[in-house]
């Protein structure tokens, strides 16, 4: 059966391909394993008000990114530019710049 | 249909053996190419699953912060801030958070300290004297439960502290760096006095008063700065986007190299290629059958790449914890969470992948393999 190369390959290809699919087969699996633990990190997260994930230790704005402030990045001194990697891993948050604006009070005239 | 069959087999078994007379050559290539497609499929459903997972966790965290804001920087909320903001009408709760950073020079990490709320429940009250802590910290400076540690506060003064758990490894995503304490023994420690807070957790009556009351806030109160879950849930769907961080940047020089590599080999055909071709004209191949087994050619290599690729990733971030990515993750900090992503496959990344790396090498291989076939044989084979 497996003279062939052309017949060797589609067997490869076959495998790959189960292969491929287990994939998906595994991740609705595991995530029905994983529902519970989330669902308890969701209640962690309530009870202690969390704002959070804990993936950057090394600086404060990376820790909470969320809660970090426009400047912070620059904190050390004027014109310290940030310099922790996870900082070049991490953008400023989207919304910070956005819409903290948008809700403090709008100036009338040009600055 | 059977001779069609047939035919494309035997085009295939050409193919292949054609591919086999250079065989360190499409080796090397073919492994460059899983590995990009390895690397690509891993950042991807990294990202995915990380995304997802703070989406579905952080979808408790509080409705609203208010942070004090003194000269750019966040400082404390001061006695009788918290009165003033019961008088915004929508607040059903508001509760002052205790929580900070402390620096631990012995093993040089830096830790979340956190005093649970009064409203927290008994679960998650912590007595004076003791502390719950991280998975991660844990690991760091070696504690289980009933340990002694002691930790200098910026005052000078040496804390004594008795670990009285240790909060479980699934939850290292949210709290590897957590120090849980008591509200007591947080103000002793950083030495802030009574009615102090860091910041507030408001919760509002009707989720669609959100952004009102976070105006009404910010003129209320002109030195506050509201953050809204909706911002923290949209920061963290941003964070990781497909697009932005540096292992892509770095990984675009990589795919362009790859890119290069594979165009020069797919579509500038060597003299070698070129007299196999005439050869084959010659001997009475149509043009049809050449494409068709060039077609083959860049079919195989590069479904076999994809394939390969996108297991090899799946089992790298969702069996291994992306441990490649952790020195980049990683950075210069100490604690580091111990994670597993909960699987998440999207079809309609994976086809993306698919149509971006599997489609234009075919392509690329096709197109000057058509241009060689229509030529005469005797030009091609004469170069």
């Amino acid at each position: 059966m497996l003279s062939r190369n052309s017949h060797r390959a589609f067997v490869f290809l076959v495998v790959s391909l189960a292969l491929f699919l287990l994939t998906f087969a595994d991740a609705s699996s595991h995530r029905a394993e994983r529902d519970a633990a989330l669902e308890s990190n969701a209640r962690l997260v309530a009870q202690l008000g969390l704002t959070d994930l804990c993936l950057f230790t090394e600086a404060r704005y990376t820790r909470h990114p969320s809660q970090a402030d426009l400047h912070s990045a620059f904190q050390d001194h004027p014109t310290g530019l940030e310099h922790f990697p996870s900082g070049a891993l991490l953008p400023p948050p989207r919304a910070l710049a956005a819409s903290y604006e948008n809700l403090d009070r709008k100036t009338k005239s040009a600055d | 249909m059977k001779t069609w069959i047939e035919k494309q087999k035997a085009l295939i078994d050409f193919t292949l053996s054609s591919l086999a007379r250079r065989k360190v050559k499409n080796l090397g290539m073919l492994l460059v190419y899983t590995l990009i497609v390895f690397l690509l499929a891993s950042v991807m459903l990294f990202t995915h699953a990380l995304r997802r997972e703070a989406a579905e966790v952080l979808k408790n965290s509080p409705e609203v912060i208010v942070q004090r804001m003194v000269a750019g920087r966040h400082d404390l909320i001061p006695p009788g801030y918290l009165e003033k903001l019961g008088r915004i009408r929508g607040v059903q709760k508001k509760e002052g958070r205790l929580w900070g950073y402390y620096y631990d020079g012995v093993v040089k990490a830096n830790y979340t300290l956190m005093a649970p709320s009064a409203e927290a429940p008994a679960a998650q009250k912590v007595a004076d004297g003791k502390i719950v802590i991280g998975a991660a910290m844990a690991r760091a400076r070696g504690l289980a439960t009933g340990n002694l540690i002691s930790f200098r506060s910026y005052s000078g003064r040496l804390f004594s502290f008795t670990v009285a758990d240790v909060l479980p490894h699934a939850a290292e995503l949210i709290s590897a760096d957590l120090i849980l304490m008591s509200e007591a023994d947080y103000r002793a420690f950083f030495d802030i006095p009574a009615g102090y807070y860091t910041d507030i957790a408001l919760s509002v009556a009707n989720p669609q008063e959100v952004r009102n009351i976070a105006a009404k806030l910010a003129e209320a109160l002109p030195d506050s700065r509201p953050i809204l879950r909706d911002e923290v849930l949209r920061t963290y769907e941003s964070i990781f986007n497909w697009r932005e961080g540096i292992v892509l940047v770095l990984l675009a020089g990589s795919i362009f190299a790859f890119a290069i590599f594979a165009w020069e080999k797919a579509s500038g055909l060597s003299a070698e290629e070129k007299r196999e071709i005439g050869i084959l004209k010659a001997i009475g191949w149509e043009t049809g059958d050449v494409i068709k087994m060039k077609f083959w050619e860049g079919a195989l290599i590069s479904l076999t790449a994809f394939l390969l690729g996108y297991v090899a990733a799946y089992v790298h971030v969702f069996r291994f914890s992306s441990m490649l990515f952790e020195p980049v993750l990683k950075g210069w900090a100490v604690l580091y969470p111990r994670f597993e992503l909960t699987p998440v496959v999207d079809g309609f990344q994976v086809a993306t992948l698919f149509f971006f790396t599997v489609f234009p090498y075919t392509v690329a291989t096709i197109v000057p393999i058509w241009r060689a076939a229509i030529t005469d044989p005797d030009a091609v084979m004469r170069g």
